[in-house]
């Protein structure tokens, strides 16, 4: 890893490390009567690990130019493996909240444990660590291959990979301490937020530079969306992030907006991180790897571009929706609704896209898990985009809004598109990366996908079941004009359903170990051929499915 | 200067609603363009082609 940076890289390294470190030393100093004093001291560790991390390694011979006419794909591996470890941690967490919700003494009586501040630390593992390191990992895995140009430097994403982690580590452990600034999605302080604003800043600068010195006329489409994914971030989270600091020893903060201002910065920010968070970037993950693994070109590049530029001008108007019978003027909640619903049409133009370039393929989508992965992920793209055009109608809203119908849907847009085609791409990437023949083991993948399934569905239609129950609850009148169920009624009547979510919840988070486990197999497990093609990956060839007896 | 809502209300309900039609139709119309269509089939095919590894 460090033997691969020439000595010149080597120092930067050093001395960005030292900067970090020097930013954690005066965190401790300015912050010593406050939870932030702790965060400084985590800074300052991890700079100093780093610095002797490198030192270990610093006087290791200078690597030859031989490096040059290869990938660098060190940073994609390692984000793969902690996009792994930030996925079994979150969804075990997730599931412990899932059973507190069944039992809620499975908080033990103490503070950091407590549901409201495990269910950020929940959120942020899943959306932020596993899928933002598997975007980091598998964008600079696809913009080297699809500009057929190098990473510009080996330091710089480094310290995307490195500061991000960093970035997750102090946010979940900020929200056990009790730091928050209680937006849903953006709960770090502001000394987190600006870490963000730096690594996010040089993410960018790195996917731009190979883009402009690429081979290929046209920039392939997965690179458009990529690109959409960390600018518009990168927008958002500024924007939604202005805040004053009550002084800069202590990490609480007070927003710059107030009131519905501030609701409405914070669902524009909210939907958007859905939009271009959660969607954009495994947009541009699913146009590459699904027509790779398929061994087929994608079936309309057309609907790709329209789609691309659907999604990228009508999410930016839909926040608004989160807000409906609030005091939001009616117009901008009647904008957000019809924006939402106009999103149908690029939503499904992609899902479509996926099963499209499926169809002639189906006996490798039966035979292959990993492509499966990716097919299940498309349908649920078009189910949940459905669900979610129609949850926006105002009326709609009315029932479901606050209900668990909500979590529902989330769960099938988290669980059934972003996982699913998270781990289908990281099954058909990490033989490529580590040049292994296949995985470990494809009977666990195929194991993880029916773990994964089954988990999404249980936990889907408890969910569906459970909202629309307390929905109907709440607005049931009795003779006398007065609500009918208190609101201890509706949570006994809830109570089954919360039983089948964590158990759809704990399949889920074993089909992740599982995974977790197929993946350290596979790296730790050299493979039998060893001379595959060094950086190429190794797409199926069209009509070689194997044929059976039967046919 | 104070932005009234009114204003904001107006620039939306006209301006916003044309530049967006507008933006949807020329990006329907570049991306139906028959003259186009040979850049884009290229574009799609283009992450099969074989080739050893970066260019520089």
């Amino acid at each position: 890893m460090i033997a691969q940076l020439t000595l010149i890289e080597r120092q930067y390294a050093i001395m960005i490390s030292a900067a970090v470190a020097v930013c954690g030393a005066l965190m401790i100093l300015v912050g010593r009567d406050d939870a932030m004093g702790i965060h400084g001291a985590l800074v300052f560790l991890a700079g100093i690990l780093t610095i002797f991390r490198i030192g270990e390694s610093y006087f290791a011979p200078a690597p030859s130019d031989e490096r040059l006419a290869h990938y660098y794909d060190d940073p994609s591996k390692v984000a793969i493996v902690l996009a792994m470890i930030w996925a079994v941690v979150g969804l075990a967490v997730g599931d412990w909240v899932a059973w507190q919700l069944v039992e809620p003494d499975l908080t033990f009586g103490v503070a950091w444990s407590s549901f409201g501040r495990l269910r950020p630390v929940h959120t942020t593992s899943v959306i932020f660590g596993f899928g933002g390191n598997a975007l980091i990992a598998t964008s600079l895995y696809v913009l080297q291959r699809t500009s057929r140009a190098r990473l510009p430097d080996q330091v710089s994403p480094w310290f995307v990979v490195y500061g991000y982690n960093l970035f997750c580590l102090l946010a979940v452990t900020g929200y056990m301490m009790g730091i928050t600034q209680s937006k849903e999605y953006a709960e770090p302080e502001w000394y987190t937020d600006l870490w963000l604003v730096v690594v996010w800043v040089v993410y960018f600068l790195v996917y731009l530079r190979p883009l402009a010195r690429r081979k290929e006329p046209h920039i392939y489409v997965s690179n458009w969306y990529y690109m959409a994914f960390i600018l518009v971030v990168a927008i958002l989270h500024i924007v939604n992030n202005l805040a004053v600091p009550v002084s800069l020893g202590h990490a609480k903060s007070y927003s710059a907006f107030s009131g519905v201002q501030d609701a409405m910065t914070q669902w524009w920010y909210g939907h958007n991180a859905v939009a271009f968070f959660l969607t954009a970037g495994f947009l541009g993950m699913m146009y590459y790897f699904l027509p790779m693994r398929a061994g087929r070109p994608i079936f309309s590049y057309r609907m790709s571009i329209i789609s691309f530029w659907g999604i990228t001008f009508f999410y930016m108007w839909a926040g608004s929706h989160h807000l409906h019978y609030t005091a939001l003027p009616q117009w901008v909640q009647t904008l957000g609704m019809t924006f939402s619903l106009m999103l149908l049409i690029p939503s499904w133009a992609s899902a479509g896209n996926v099963l499209l370039t499926l169809n002639g393929a189906w006996d490798k989508v039966r035979d292959d898990a990993t492509l499966r992965f990716m097919m299940v992920a498309g349908v649920f793209y078009g189910l949940t985009t459905l669900e979610g055009s129609f949850m926006a109608i105002r009326s709609v809203n009315s029932l479901s809004h606050y209900t668990d119908w909500t979590i529902g849907h989330v769960h099938a847009g988290a669980l059934g598109w972003v996982a699913m085609i998270t781990f289908g791409s990281i099954y058909a990437t990490v033989p490529w990366l580590w040049k292994r023949e296949q995985m470990y083991s494809p009977k666990l993948v195929e194991a993880h996908f029916w773990l994964a399934l089954a988990g999404t569905v249980i936990y889907v239609f408890a969910m569906w079941n459970s909202g629309i129950v307390q929905g109907l609850m709440w607005r049931t009148y009795n003779e006398s004009g007065t609500l009918a169920f208190s609101f201890i009624d509706t949570l006994v009547a809830m109570h089954p359903y919360y039983i089948a979510r964590a158990v759809g919840g704990l399949l889920f988070l074993i089909g992740g170990c599982v995974g977790a486990y197929n993946i350290w197999m596979t790296i730790k497990v050299p493979s039998a051929v060893t001379d595959l093609a060094a950086d190429v990956p190794q797409p199926a060839v069209v009509g070689s499915g194997a044929l059976r007896a039967a046919e | 200067m104070i932005v009234e809502h009114a204003l904001l209300v107006g620039i939306s309900k006209s301006f916003g609603l044309f530049y967006l039609i507008a933006l949807s139709v020329a990006v329907v119309i570049y991306a139906m363009w028959p003259s186009n269509k040979k850049r884009f089939d290229d574009a799609a095919q283009s992450i099969f082609r074989d080739e050893a590894g970066p260019w520089r």
